[in-house]
């Protein structure tokens, strides 16, 4: 296909990524904050000891805080499916509406019904309504990220449905296969339990920093506890689902496992990069191979994580490009020509049915359907099949600071958890330090997470079935540059917002619990 | 139980939850007409306070609304999604912005460090106001006017030639802003916007416990129920008179038909019946707080909301049932869109109809949340015993 405007295509990509890494700048806060706090709150009302109570209502006016904005960024996502990537709307819209509107109606009622309550109930309902309420709230949030999850995870693993060639669009034909497909289950509770671990890092950072400050120390230690214990058993909870992440990847995105791992060439017994620097290849540029400038490897163990079997052969960026008649892997040439025999046989289908030749239509149908898992490199004929292969350095080192950090965040639970039981906390600057620091590095790893998922699933918007340059909307490429410039000084301004009022209603502190303080300054 | 009804009974009872969403955003709106009146009503501080504290406790229903409201219609006619938010881009667009800097403006506006100052949040709010509720309107009127694209499934198969493979292609110069210039549409544009500050007073007079607003409330009323009862009248009569897209039921094929949605009205009598109550409640909600201030104005918000809902719905399913083409394009008559040829697969509307089963529970735990924390009106004093204050 030559009649291509990248211009345009990259445009809509770079808008639908700044929104959806300023969103993500928010929810996982959300997601594990509101958790932590009903931790809080149900030791407050367990024990009755007003200083829960203090605890509570302190991270529930910075949940607060956090929850307007990334309220004001999600609105944006939901209807970029529509604005910007509308051919996918129609494509496959019948099975990725579903969860969006599933959302709407069980989750974000819920929580934005409960918010009320849980802000402006304290003296209004009893304690256990208002307990309940904030329970609400965290279950509801953890809902809409379940039902959008399974949307994501559809696009990397599409299941559950058929292509309908009258109405040229793939239909849910089971739903139950789409709400529990392994890749969707895997995507939600890594999704969900690496924001109970930012929000643990918060939450411990923001307390190291009471103690650190010699302010607050019941409050900071009673704080880093329930986060530090909450952060210490999500964190293993994190590995094992980022495990299974992987050997998703390793099945159904064979490709971007290939780009994560700098994996040129396939082999059995494929060792692991634990740690390394890439150089690139000049010579094989236009397959965007990389080198090793230096590298640790674990033997065996790249092979067991994707197929649980140290013999087992993992294929590399070279094997899936050039096919591999041994391993039954077809070239990217063979599939896209497959592909376009899809695109045309569906053409023709239509063709014969407008002029009810059966016997024509039926055998286009045949045709199609025996190439329809191709379908979307039919859009790549003719072209560079490199354009097929997503950026390696991008996903390489994206993972390898990803999953570093989150062992970081792990061993640091375990140690400020130690020292606070002990009660030794406060006298280790380092380590009080050490929290502190790792908030920013918590956001770092949360949104690399997002970067190996999406960047290494390049081009594709459907695994196989539909990349961006056939999903997105007929615009002029400067309409969307203008939109993406408006979307990236408000949200850029509103970031710089946040962060200046949660700056200093921490350094404000939790306050003593009488209304009257919160009030007069809100009437300034 | 779904799994008996036809594949047009579900593409009709969609058509009514996305209609009934539809009808709910635009009675909550009221919260986006009040933060038009902030200075209008508040003439101090203390009373800005306590209008922006009483918006602020609903604005995220109208917000929730407004998103499950475009999540419902995705799921049910995904090629009106792929077709108007992809072509009228501009319209969307700057309606959205509206609600991105709503969001924030109220947590934010009395905050210490909020960066821009607390007019500029205020701004922000008033430019939700408006522009939300005239765009909105503005864009549902499209309904009945038509827009300029064209639709081609089989665009999708375009290997060659100099055009990208994009079934839905905007012909409108303005990509949905052209919209806006039309007269007819913006006269519903500017009843929605009327109607979002009428609601919004008759909401104030049901929450608010303090005198001198209370006059200013009484005299903004009929200020604004004017201009909404003259340009909803002429938007109605307007499109009543005029030709609507049809659909011929055994062809399919979409055509100009005279009076077609007067015609809407007469064949469709229960809708019909609808508007007419819808609108006899509007005016009832709205006339009787100025007869009898004393007794009636608490009321008011629940006949005009009621009777908003009701009016909104008649509305959207005189432009939707009765083969009629519910988002037509003036620019090729046959890629109009109707509930039969943009609806989602049978299996899909029948999976998204047991998750509508579970609206009714939605609205009754909404219920119990409000009345739990609504159960007095608001003054200062009630500001200065709460703990969390916008």
């Amino acid at each position: 296909m030559e009649n291509i405007d990248f211009s345009l295509v990259n445009w809509s990509r770079a808008q639908f990524a700044l929104t959806a890494m300023y969103h993500w700048l928010f929810v996982p806060l959300t997601l594990g904050l509101s958790f932590i706090v009903a931790f809080m709150e149900t030791l407050y009302v367990r024990t009755g000891n007003p200083e829960w109570k203090r605890i509570t209502k302190f991270w529930m006016t910075i949940f607060g805080i956090n929850f307007a904005i990334g309220v004001a960024t999600g609105i944006i996502l939901e209807f970029e499916f529509g604005t910007n990537w509308s051919n996918y709307s129609w494509f496959v819209g019948d099975i990725f509406g579903a969860p969006l509107a599933i959302e709407g109606i069980m989750a974000f009622f819920l929580e934005s019904t409960f918010i009320a309550v849980m802000f402006f109930g304290w003296n209004k309902v009893s304690k256990k309504f208002h307990l309940l309420s904030t329970w609400l709230v965290a279950f509801g949030a953890n809902l809409s990220a379940l039902w959008i999850l399974v949307a994501n995870a559809w696009m990397q693993n599409p299941v559950g449905m058929k292509f309908n060639p009258d109405t040229a669009r793939n239909e849910m034909v089971n739903f139950w296969e789409v709400l529990f497909s392994p890749v969707a289950i895997n995507k939600f509770l890594h999704t969900i339990s690496s924001g109970f671990v930012l929000a643990s890092v918060f939450v411990v950072g923001v307390s190291a920093w009471y103690l650190l400050k010699n302010r607050e120390h019941l409050f900071a230690k009673r704080s880093i506890i329930v986060a530090a214990v909450f952060g210490l058993l999500t964190s293993l909870f994190v590995v094992l689902t980022g495990d299974g992440s992987a050997r998703n990847m390793a099945q159904f995105q064979p490709m971007k496992f290939a780009a994560m791992e700098n994996l040129y060439v396939g082999q059995q017994n494929a060792p692991l990069v634990a740690i390394g620097i890439l150089k690139e290849n000049a010579t094989e540029a236009d397959h965007k191979k990389q080198d090793f400038r230096f590298m640790i490897e674990i033997p065996n163990m790249l092979s067991y994580m994707a197929f649980l079997d140290p013999n087992a052969y993992v294929p590399g960026i070279q094997d899936l490009v050039q096919g591999n008649a041994t391993h039954n892997l077809l070239s990217y040439k063979e599939r896209s020509e497959k592909g376009k025999i899809a695109i045309l046989s569906l053409a023709e289908y239509k063709e014969a049915k407008k002029a009810q030749n059966d016997s024509l239509a039926k055998a286009a149908l045949v045709r199609f359907e025996d190439n329809y898992k191709h379908f979307g490199y039919g859009y790549y004929e003719g072209r560079e099949l490199h354009e097929l292969v997503p950026s390696v350095p991008i996903t390489f080192y994206s993972f390898r600071v990803m999953v570093g950090l989150g062992f970081h965040f792990m061993l640091l639970f375990f140690v400020v958890l130690v020292l606070t039981l002990k009660d030794k906390i406060a006298k280790n600057k380092w380590v009080l330090y050490t929290a502190l620091w790792s908030i920013p590095l918590a956001y770092i790893a949360s949104e690399l997470g997002w970067v190996v998922a999406e960047v290494g699933r390049q081009p594709w918007v459907i695994q196989d079935i539909l990349p961006t340059i056939a999903a997105v909307s007929q615009l002029q490429p400067a309409s969307v540059q203008i939109t993406f410039w408006m979307f990236f000084l408000i949200f850029t301004a509103l970031l710089i917002a946040e962060i200046k009022i949660m700056t200093k209603q921490i350094k404000k502190g939790p306050g003593e619990d009488v209304p009257s303080t919160e009030s007069a300054s809100a009437n300034n | 139980m779904f799994e008996a009804f036809s594949y047009i009974t579900l593409q009709h009872y969609w058509w009514i939850i996305v209609s009934l969403l539809g009808a709910i955003l635009v009675f909550l709106m009221f919260v986006q007409g009040g933060q038009t009146l902030i200075y209008t009503i508040g003439k101090t501080n203390d009373e800005r306070t306590i209008l922006i504290n009483l918006l602020g406790r609903k604005w995220e229903f109208t917000f929730t609304t407004l998103v499950t409201f475009g999540g419902a219609f995705f799921a049910s006619f995904p090629l009106f999604y792929s077709t108007s938010f992809g072509g009228a881009y501009w319209v969307w667009i700057v309606i959205l912005f509206a609600f991105i800097i709503q969001a924030v403006s109220y947590e934010y506006r009395s905050k210490a460090g909020n960066f821009l100052g607390k007019r500029t949040y205020e701004t922000f709010l008033l430019i939700n106001g408006i522009l939300a509720p005239l765009l909105i309107g503005t864009a549902v009127a499209t309904f009945f006017t038509g827009s300029q694209f064209s639709v081609n499934l089989m665009n999708i198969t375009r290997l060659t030639g100099d055009k990208m493979p994009i079934i839905s292609e905007w012909t409108g110069p303005a990509h949905g802003l052209e919209a806006a210039l039309s007269l007819h549409n913006l006269t519903l544009g500017l009843a929605v916007l009327f109607l979002s500050r009428v609601l919004a007073l008759l909401y104030f007079m049901n929450r608010i416990k303090h005198a001198e607003m209370m006059e200013r409330v009484k005299k903004q009323l009929l200020i604004n129920a004017i201009p909404f009862v003259v340009f909803f009248l002429t938007f109605v009569i307007w499109t009543l008179l005029s030709s609507g897209f049809a659909v011929n039921p055994d062809t399919k094929e979409v055509f100009m038909e005279p009076y077609k949605y007067l015609h809407n009205l007469i064949q469709m009598p229960v809708v019909a019946i609808m508007f007419v109550l819808g609108v006899a409640l509007v005016l009832i909600g709205i006339i009787r707080p100025l007869t009898c201030f004393e007794k009636c104005s608490t009321k008011g918000i629940w006949g005009a909301g009621i009777g908003t809902v009701l009016t909104v719905l008649a509305l959207f399913l005189l432009a939707g049932f009765n083969n009629t083409a519910y988002y037509p394009s003036t620019f090729d008559l046959q890629s109009s869109l109707t509930i039969q040829n943009s609806s989602s697969s049978q299996y899909t509307l029948t999976a998204m109809s047991y998750v509508s089963l579970l609206v009714p529970f939605v609205i009754a735990y909404i219920w119990v949340a409000w009345r739990s924390i609504d159960n007095k009106k608001i003054d200062m004093e009630e500001l200065n015993d709460e703990t969390h204050v916008y």
